[in-house]
């Protein structure tokens, strides 16, 4: 067991031994109670919404023509293609791929900053599968009490039958996860039916049982540690709040000093522990801002219950942001003992200033990328072209004396249909190019046809008449046009000869 | 020297009971999912060398009989099963009917390419180029025995005076110095009428002297004006294309000595269905006639 040592040079001789501390704290489970309110039914929506959209998705169909997937949402692997609806990307424009998560980035960056941890606390699947694994196991065990005392009890028959129950049933939904996750890498009936059959292929069953796996092991097991340990985003989401921002805050100017009901000179808080019990990271709100906490605001919900049971209004617990906080305790301070401090706390809020340097800056970010994006995927090229050019033999010499260069022209038709293209050379100075397999049109000019969705390779031949003049190397390009006379791509490349 | 087990009276931990000058040491054991992954691997260890070929001797194979080796013979067996249909059909084929389909033509210049780094393009570079001193140049568009699909296949197939096969490309240029048939003058003056040829003589009374002298001992094979002969080999001189070297001292050298390239046969050592790919690759390196 690692252990601190203890400064022993340092201490002065005949002072006690300090209290060896360990550096590993066991942890604490937690056993979350039900709760229920406005926040709570915010977070079932969403949570219905987010799974519903996962299991949905792949099963949308969407007709691309003969040939083509028909998935929706598919990303294929095999054929490097990923569709999305209208959109279908090649392996080289993964870029946009990036650009939808510095999207998604800077989108976590405004919500952050307006609302504080939003997307912890309603929308990351980490958090919306721990609130599925526990609603079940509130199902099958019950409520925090009974939870609790089923842990300690011995085992017997009924705790046995319980805790299997609960097992399975996350393993069942684990399964349905890992399951749904495999159907975005290929086409979801075809891989349903071949997983139920056993006749799908190892890497789909290896994929299939990593994210059952992982979903069981998260969600049923880590929780909350994963938020606090595993995740780098709490780390430093601080580095996007300010004191504007809407976070879960526990009014401590209203509810301190915390004690009984009806004792004289006491703040609302009645040390119920209820804001704890609901908690599904296992803190105490009413310490302040901390690293675990969510912002999921079940918190909220318990104590707006209490509040109304003890007939106080609600809002000891609320979204609401530090800077009004602040003004809230001084206003509370002002008032002189006896007079109801409430009315003049509250009365100090103002609404949050949601535009402030900070979201200004990450909406126009935002703005800036999404735009860039947009731009990037409408001037997108349907047909691109590449050149690669022969290194061996770097030139040919011919028996007349001319040069030859080789090239292989490698034709990307990103579209559904055959298209044939004009392709022709631009040089300073007269070549004479020959397509292998090309159709001749005019001098040299050649029409080529390429196949749709695929690339299409042709190799050419470059040659220099014996009376122009030499040059080590002449800057070249290849150009392609389409039936309308529109450069449709066109790339550089050299023609390389003897030195002169 | 072991000394008694204690604890630690500071840290609460237990020593080894090892003491060196005073020094006492602390056991702190390693994690037990470390000592657990160590055993595992042990045991997995153990069972490998059981079940798998672990030892270096010949017959050492494990109780599974496995054997890279066999491994690798079946993969290449089953590559080989796959590509056999296609090779029959290029097998049977003429190159000419290979070039004009546009799928056998992908597949054979696909395996043309592997196989002519494998067997010509020690001689004959990675793509053909060549190299001065006797080792022509297959992207060009100078041909010695014929640049036709058949005539490419026929010189691969029965190679090049190597003695190998009855049809063997052959032919021998007389030693004009060496066999006494011409004195050293007249082969630097036949060689400058060489160069004339294609336009590139220096020397013009020279060169006029060399004229008679090629048609009398030059002209059966190369041709009146060098145009060169494809049925015996001779190579065309009025290009600006040189085997051995163009300039007058390599010109000189090869009338005074004679030149002979040798190629091997590569019908004896290669699949039929190779030697059609090879033909199909090579006349599309950019010098194929038709």
């Amino acid at each position: 067991m690692s252990t601190i040592q203890p400064k022993d040079r340092l201490r002065p001789a005949g002072a006690p031994t300090p209290a060896v501390q360990p550096l590993y704290a066991d942890r604490q489970k937690v056993y979350p109670k039900a709760v229920a309110g406005p926040v709570r039914r915010a977070k079932w929506v969403v949570l219905a919404l987010c799974l519903a959209a996962y299991y949905i998705v792949p099963w949308l169909r969407w007709d691309r023509g003969p040939g083509a997937a028909d998935q929706a949402v598919l990303v294929d692997i095999a054929n490097g293609r990923l569709f999305f609806f209208f959109i279908e990307i090649w392996p080289q424009e993964v870029y946009f791929l990036t650009g939808l998560l510095v999207l998604g980035a800077i989108g976590l960056f405004v919500a952050t900053s307006l609302f504080g941890r939003v997307w912890c606390g309603f929308a990351c699947p980490q958090t919306v599968w721990t609130d599925l694994f526990m609603w079940v196991e509130r199902q099958i065990q019950g409520d925090r009490n009974e939870r609790m005392r089923l842990d300690k009890a011995p085992w017997s028959p009924s705790k046995i039958r319980k805790k299997v129950l609960t097992h399975a049933a996350w393993l069942l939904i684990a399964a349905a996860t890992g399951g749904a996750w495999i159907m975005y890498f290929n086409d979801a009936p075809t891989v349903t039916w071949e997983v139920l059959t056993g006749r799908a292929s190892l890497e789909v069953y290896f994929f299939f049982a990593l994210f059952s796996g992982t979903t069981y092991l998260l969600a049923g097991w880590a929780r909350e540690q994963v938020c606090t340990y595993m995740c780098p985003w709490p780390r430093f989401q601080a580095a996007m709040l300010d004191e504007n921002s809407l976070v879960v805050t526990y009014r401590e100017w209203r509810g301190e000093p915390r004690g009984k009901w009806k004792e004289e000179g006491i703040g609302d808080c009645v040390d119920c522990r209820a804001c704890v019990n609901v908690c599904p990271t296992g803190i105490d709100i009413r310490d302040g801002q901390q690293l675990e906490c969510i912002g999921c605001g079940l918190c909220i919900d318990a104590c707006d219950d209490i509040m109304t049971r003890l007939e106080r209004p609600k809002g000891l617990v609320a979204f609401e942001t530090l800077a009004n906080l602040a003004a809230s305790t001084a206003a509370a301070k002002a008032v002189p003992p006896g007079a109801p401090r409430l009315a003049a706390g509250m009365a100090a809020r103002r609404v949050p200033r949601f535009i402030r340097p900070r979201t200004v800056l990450y909406a126009a970010l935002l703005g800036a990328v999404a735009a860039v994006m947009l731009g990037a995927f409408l001037l997108r090229e349907a047909v691109t072209l590449s050149v690669l050019r022969d290194r061996a033999p770097l030139f040919v010499t011919l028996s007349d004396g001319s040069i030859r260069n080789g090239y292989t022209l490698k034709i990307a038709n990103k579209g559904r249909e055959v298209t044939t293209l004009v392709l022709e050379i631009v040089a300073p100075q007269a070549l004479h190019m020959q397509v292998q397999e090309g159709q001749v049109m005019d001098g040299n000019r050649f029409a080529v046809t390429t196949r749709p969705d695929g690339i299409t390779q042709w190799r050419v031949l470059v040659t220099q008449p014996d009376s122009s003049p030499r040059h080590e190397s002449i800057d070249i390009t290849f150009r392609l046009h389409d039936s309308d006379g529109r450069i449709a791509a066109s790339a550089h490349s050299v023609f390389l000869g003897p030195k002169p | 020297m072991p000394t008694k087990i204690e604890k630690d009276s500071l840290t609460g931990t237990d020593t080894t009971g090892h003491e060196w000058d005073g020094l006492r040491e602390l056991n702190t054991p390693l994690p037990k999912w470390w000592l657990y992954t160590f055993y595992a691997c042990i045991v997995f260890a153990a069972v490998y060398v059981v079940v798998y070929p672990a030892f270096p001797f010949q017959g050492a194979t494990g109780l599974t009989g496995w054997i890279a080796r066999e491994a690798v013979v079946d993969d290449t067996r089953n590559a080989q099963a796959r590509m056999a249909p296609m090779m029959t059909r290029i097998r049977e084929a003429t190159p000419q009917q290979i070039a004009d389909d546009p799928e056998l033509r992908g597949f054979a210049i696909a395996g043309g390419r592997i196989a002519f780094a494998n067997n010509c393009a020690g001689c004959h570079g990675a793509g053909g180029q060549g190299a001065v001193g006797g080792f022509p140049s297959l992207a060009d568009d100078d041909w010695i025995w014929g640049g036709q699909h058949e005539a490419i296949r026929a010189t691969i197939t029965h190679g090049v005076r190597a003695g190998e096969s009855d049809e063997e490309r052959i032919s021998m240029m007389p030693r004009f110095l060496a066999d006494g048939v011409l004195t050293l003058p007249q082969v630097r003056d036949t060689a400058e009428y060489v160069l004339s040829l294609a336009g590139q003589a220096t020397d013009v009374a020279a060169a006029g002297r060399g004229a008679e002298l090629f048609t009398e001992n030059c002209a059966a094979c190369h041709g009146e004006r060098g145009e060169g002969n494809r049925d015996v080999g001779a190579p065309r001189l009025s290009d600006r294309i040189w085997l051995y070297g163009g300039d007058k001292a390599s010109i000189v050298q090869t009338i005074a000595y004679s030149r002979a390239g040798v190629m091997p046969a590569w019908g004896p050592r290669l699949d039929p269905a190779i030697i059609n790919m090879l033909t199909v690759y090579v006349h599309a390196l950019g010098g194929g006639e038709n």
